[in-house]
């Protein structure tokens, strides 16, 4: 950690890198306790009467700059910590250390009404559109909730403008705000989502698999809207998923994240052309292509580790077909290359690959 | 279909477009129940004009006619269509009024321990850990006394700090708040189940991202989704709690002969049953157990319809 801070001060691009960043996240580590409370983690061990404790270790030291207007896609398989890196950054998680900083002030450690003018910059986007919106509550109830909370001096007629105004910006029409949210279509539904979002003008929105539970000749609608919302308003998007096609389509970088950290970080183009972590690579060969009739994909051998025992060094080093003895004792971090993608990995650093 | 029509359905048109009007309507046990427990409860309150006589006024009691018997038996007296009690009391009269005691002792203690299990329970589930801990520990306390036993004791203390008659004049809010106190862990536990389930879905955290404070998203958000597992309690409670005031009754710790509930007209009659005034006891015992029955069938009906894993509205 420390090791990094020095090259952050002694390197002034990066210096500058970060100033113009919107939201910063240093560190980052979520353990999520499996133990139950504090009876239950009481075991007799060879006579004597022990506490034990096992965590999920879902991040383990992020670190991550989103700069402002760009969309920063974070990938990853299933349970490798994307959605509660987003998570953690609406801060509906606590973070059990490291820090997050929006425009430059820390806002991980503010109590929920020091948290209310933040709110209103930052909005989130659900995955699944038929559990996001409040059952009993019309589409009109739940778009004028936020702003009669963020606007507590408009007149009924202001919020009804803007309610309005928002609905016809993702595609509804604002005449159907009178009825409930299971009278709509699942892209629809996401729409109704992302006007909530959007109604309180927020300039950073964080957007957990907004499409994956959508059917496929939706996503690509809802895709479009969201790039839409992004050009008219210069939204910053932290953009969670697992869908490749997605990231080549709508980021402007991409992190890839594996059993809680980050392997690399690169712009899109960049990522897609020439991948360096091994991970990466392997993820990337998995994208079916029309033009393969030869697929060479990277086989990866055995399974993701548990996150509750971490492996040492680094967490890919089992399934790594680079790895020495290094990569199973020194955890790698993040290094600059030469075109400016972060890569985590020794062999990298080591010319070896 | 509904897609094409712009106008908002009002609240009459949304009942009748509902599954539960579609279900009653097809359910003839549902709608039977429902119309007796109506005639019963508009009949108890409206008993001021419905009987002929008024069973608390002393001056219209006349001990000389004590124990007449109901109209299809000799020796009845035209002016009791049902007979009368051991005191002359009509018997038509103080079953009404009885009822009428006894509905809002149900109705009474469920509306409290309604009051109190929902705000626990909501508490609990929502706010969690320590919370938690603490309020599902005190209803497990309060579980492991059973309600007679807070009844005794809570008369007990009652009559001897304020005396037997302080007791008999609150009886009414002594037994709604005796049974009310005694059986709000029903409704906590209830209702947290169903918060749990309810806090996990992304609205809970969509409410939440959009700043809101927890006290607003608990009640505007999460308890109005809760309300199926509440109705359907409610009437059982509510026969639970008929039941519970006519058997503390029964056992002379509840309403004073004075102001008798079916509990105490069944247990002032039941003495003379053995000397063939069973109509005394046996009346009241038959209106009760309707009472109940139907509250208990339409509950069967509401539970069958309410649950989400037959039916998802």
């Amino acid at each position: 950690m420390s090791a990094q801070a020095e090259t952050l001060i002694a390197n002034p691009t990066q210096n500058e890198e970060s100033s113009e960043s919107l939201l910063q996240i240093r560190g980052l580590k979520k353990r999520f306790s499996l133990s139950g409370d504090f009876l239950d983690q009481l075991r007799f061990k060879g006579g004597k009467l022990v506490r034990h404790q096992e965590h999920v270790h879902a991040i383990n030291g992020v670190n991550l700059d989103i700069k402002r207007g760009e969309a920063l896609c974070v990938v990853g398989e299933s349970g490798c910590g994307k959605s509660t890196v987003a998570r953690t950054v609406m801060g509906l998680i606590t973070p059990t250390e490291g820090e997050i900083s929006y425009d430059g002030q820390r806002i991980d450690n503010l109590s929920s009404r020091q948290l209310l003018p933040y709110r209103k910059r930052m909005q989130m986007i659900f995955q699944n559109p038929y559990a996001s919106l409040n059952p009993r509550m019309t589409i009109q109830q739940t778009l004028e909730e936020p702003l009669r909370l963020h606007h507590p001096n408009w007149n009924r007629q202001q919020i009804l403008d803007k309610v309005g105004e928002v609905m016809r910006s993702v595609g509804i029409d604002p005449d159907w705000g009178k009825r409930f949210g299971h009278e709509f279509s699942g892209g629809q539904r996401q729409r109704i989502a992302i006007a909530r979002a959007l109604a309180v003008d927020p300039e950073f929105i964080v957007a957990d698999e907004p499409i994956s539970a959508l059917d496929v000749s939706i996503q690509a609608q809802v895709l479009n809207l969201l790039m839409d919302a992004q050009r008219d308003r210069n939204l910053t998007y932290l953009f969670i998923t697992h869908d490749l096609a997605v990231v080549e389509h709508f980021g402007t970088r991409v992190a890839v994240m594996y059993l809680g950290t980050v392997c690399e970080i690169a712009t899109t183009a960049t990522l897609f052309e020439k991948p360096r972590h091994p991970y990466t690579q392997a993820l990337l060969s998995a994208i079916p292509r029309l033009k393969d009739d030869r697929p060479q994909h990277i086989r990866l051998t055995g399974e993701v580790p548990t996150p509750v025992n971490l492996p040492s060094g680094c967490v890919f080093h089992g399934r790594c077909p680079y790895a020495n003895a290094r990569c199973k004792q020194e955890i790698p971090t993040l290094r600059t290359q030469d075109d400016g993608t972060r890569v985590a990995c020794h062999a990298v650093e080591e010319g070896r690959l | 279909m509904t897609m094409t029509t712009n106008a908002s359905p009002s609240r009459w048109e949304r009942l009748r477009d509902s599954f539960l009007w579609y279900s009653f309507k097809r359910d003839r046990t549902a709608q039977l129940c429902l119309a007796v427990f109506l005639c019963m409860v508009i009949a108890a309150f409206a008993s001021p004009l419905l009987a002929p006589t008024d069973p608390y006024d002393l001056r219209q009691i006349d001990i000389l006619d004590s124990e007449l018997p109901p109209f299809w038996i000799d020796g009845a007296d035209d002016r009791y269509a049902l007979g009368t009690d051991a005191q002359g009391r009509d018997l038509w009269s103080i079953v009404l009024y009885g009822t009428r005691v006894s509905l809002l002792i149900g109705f009474g203690a469920v509306f409290l321990q309604a009051l109190l299990g929902v705000t626990f329970g909501l508490m609990a589930g929502y706010l969690g850990g320590r919370v938690d801990a603490f309020l599902m520990r005190l209803a497990d306390i309060q579980l492991s006394f059973s309600t007679l036993m807070v009844a005794i004791v809570v008369g007990a203390v009652v009559k001897a700090t304020m005396g037997s008659a302080f007791y008999s004049q609150y009886a009414v809010l002594m037994l709604i708040l005796i049974i009310g106190l005694a059986e709000w862990p029903q409704y906590a536990r209830t209702v947290r189940a169903s918060v749990l389930a309810e806090k996990s879905k992304e609205y809970v955290d969509a409410a939440r991202v959009m700043g809101l404070r927890s006290k607003r998203i608990m009640f505007r958000h999460v308890l109005p989704n809760t309300l199926s597992p509440i109705f359907v309690i409610s009437t059982v409670q509510i026969a639970n709690a008929i039941i519970s005031e006519a058997a503390l009754s029964f056992l002379g710790l509840g309403m004073p002969e004075t102001h008798p509930s079916l509990g105490s007209l069944i247990k002032a009659g039941f003495d003379y049953i053995q000397s063939g005034s069973w109509w005394i006891t046996l009346i009241p015992g038959a209106v009760l157990v309707v009472l109940v029955l139907s509250i208990n069938l339409l509950g069967d009906w509401l539970r069958d319809v309410m649950n989400p894993r037959l039916y998802k509205g």
